[in-house]
């Protein structure tokens, strides 16, 4: 009987650890393309080719680059601190990785079906400035210092605007499981029904938010060339730096995932019948967070960058006021005209 | 407590493989790679020059500024998740409440934006 038992937990851990393996080596593949198309993206607006050597059309690129970070000299400056110097990235990449254990791609497809998700996003975001922080510190070099405490700040800046955003979502959807979330969103009118349009200025404050959450230009302050040379990461390369890279393109990806499922609906097709409906969800999602990652690229292609007191400005002068009325406005109208009341 | 274990173990597995995948990348290059160190390469690098001095610095006092203020409002979003989730359960009293916790908040909020404390100059 006991023996039984431990089997039986056994053979559950161990089905969980090839699923998380297998959402691992999908995410990791999906993030080199997406690499690749973020390069192609921008060298198509700048009238340049773009990665186009490796594989045909260049499609083997992040391959490539991957093997020549690993085969990299590694480099831990003299006067670093060597402990935590190595332990930055590999928070960095760990956190990053973790906030997918409890993204839904399709219904009822998450590793795990935590109750309190968006919570775990949530705590799980707060955490990755403590990498950022530890590299800057460590590094002991004043590139890395200056730079580790700007993004820091500004990470923390944009992170509450982010708390805001996701209230208005949860008031609407009554629930901190993810797949409850996408659920909520299920009516008849597909894609108008999704919260992108009752929480239009919600949803455009999250897009700009996770654009600085995540350091993407224009917020890149954290590796102005002209200023910091490479931010946080000058001392890093080979594997660390290697980790640093993945870590930021699967924080990106996560963003795109999050605005997938508050916003635009998660797996739902966004026409509720036939044709549209036969079509799996995890595809349908697939193809909202490209979008997304799509809007990613542009911006990054074609917005000049923020200066520092100007990106300060906008996160607590303009989104946090802007928000934090929106989650008073929101309550409100669900107080008052019963909306959204089960 | 089962729906305990199967709802936080699978996350535990999951962030245990993503930390061992992070891990392989991160020690691959030291196995793999040529290794030629010299002082020149391991010194901390700013712009061609000699780093004269220890990098941990005093710092701009606004960062830290800025933590106190996130810390503050990081927390009350913290405490606006549970109301949220029963908003349609805890009712009007709940809904003023909350208003009039809000309320306080953007009290202390125009007063540290009055003070300069959001000034970046």
């Amino acid at each position: 009987m006991e023996t039984g038992l431990t089997q039986s937990w056994a053979l559950a851990a161990l089905v969980v650890a090839i699923k998380s393996l297998a959402t691992l080596v999908v995410l990791l593949v999906y993030i080199a393309y997406v690499l690749y198309a973020d390069r192609k993206i921008w060298a198509a607006v700048q009238l340049r080719r773009g990665p186009n050597v490796v594989g045909p059309w260049g499609l083997l690129q992040s391959f490539a680059d991957l093997t020549k970070f690993l085969v990299k000299e590694p480099v831990i400056p003299a006067g670093a601190n060597k402990g935590v110097f190595l332990l930055a990235p590999l928070v960095t990449a760990t956190l990053a990785l973790a906030a997918w254990a409890v993204i839904p791609i399709s219904p009822g497809w998450a590793v795990s079906n935590l109750n309190v998700g968006v919570l775990y996003i949530f705590a799980i975001s707060s955490l990755q400035v403590y990498g950022v922080i530890m590299a800057g510190w460590a590094s002991n070099s004043k590139y890395p210092f200056l730079s580790a405490l700007r993004s820091a700040a500004q990470m923390v800046s944009y992170e509450v605007s982010i708390g805001f955003v996701i209230v208005t979502v949860l008031l609407c959807a009554g629930s901190l499981n993810l797949g409850d979330v996408v659920r909520a969103q299920d009516t008849r009118f597909g894609l108008l029904g999704w919260y992108w349009l009752p929480l239009f200025p919600m949803f455009v404050i999250f897009f700009i938010s996770a654009l600085a959450e995540t350091n993407r230009p224009p917020f890149d302050l954290v590796e102005a060339e002209s200023e910091l040379v490479a931010g946080f990461m000058v001392e890093y390369s080979a594997g660390p730096f290697l980790l640093f890279f993945l870590g930021e393109y699967v924080a990106i990806i996560s963003m795109c995932a999050m605005t997938t499922i508050l916003f635009l609906g998660g797996w739902l097709p966004p026409v509720p019948f036939a044709p549209f409906t036969w079509v799996p969800g995890a595809i349908w999602f697939a193809l909202k967070a490209s979008a997304v990652f799509f809007m990613f690229a542009m911006v990054k292609a074609f917005v000049p960058r923020y200066r520092y007191d100007q990106l300060m400005r906008l996160g607590w002068k303009v989104f946090l006021p802007i928000s934090l009325f929106m989650v008073v406005a929101v309550a409100a109208v669900l107080q008052f005209t019963g909306w959204g009341a089960r | 407590m089962p729906s305990l274990v199967s709802d936080y173990l699978p996350l535990l597995i999951f962030v245990a493989l993503a930390g061992v995948i992070a891990v392989v990348l991160l020690a691959a290059p030291f196995a793999l790679a040529f290794k030629n160190p010299d002082p020149e390469k391991l010194s901390a690098y700013e712009c061609g020059f000699n780093p004269f001095d220890d990098a941990r610095m005093k710092f701009d006092v606004r960062f830290y500024l800025v933590s106190l203020l996130f810390i503050v409002f990081d927390l009350e979003v913290a405490f606006l998740f549970p109301w949220a989730v029963s908003f349609h359960r805890v009712g009007l009293a709940g809904f003023w409440s909350m208003m009039a916790f809000l309320g306080v908040l953007t009290i202390g909020f125009v007063y540290e934006w009055r003070k300069g404390a959001l000034e970046w100059d």
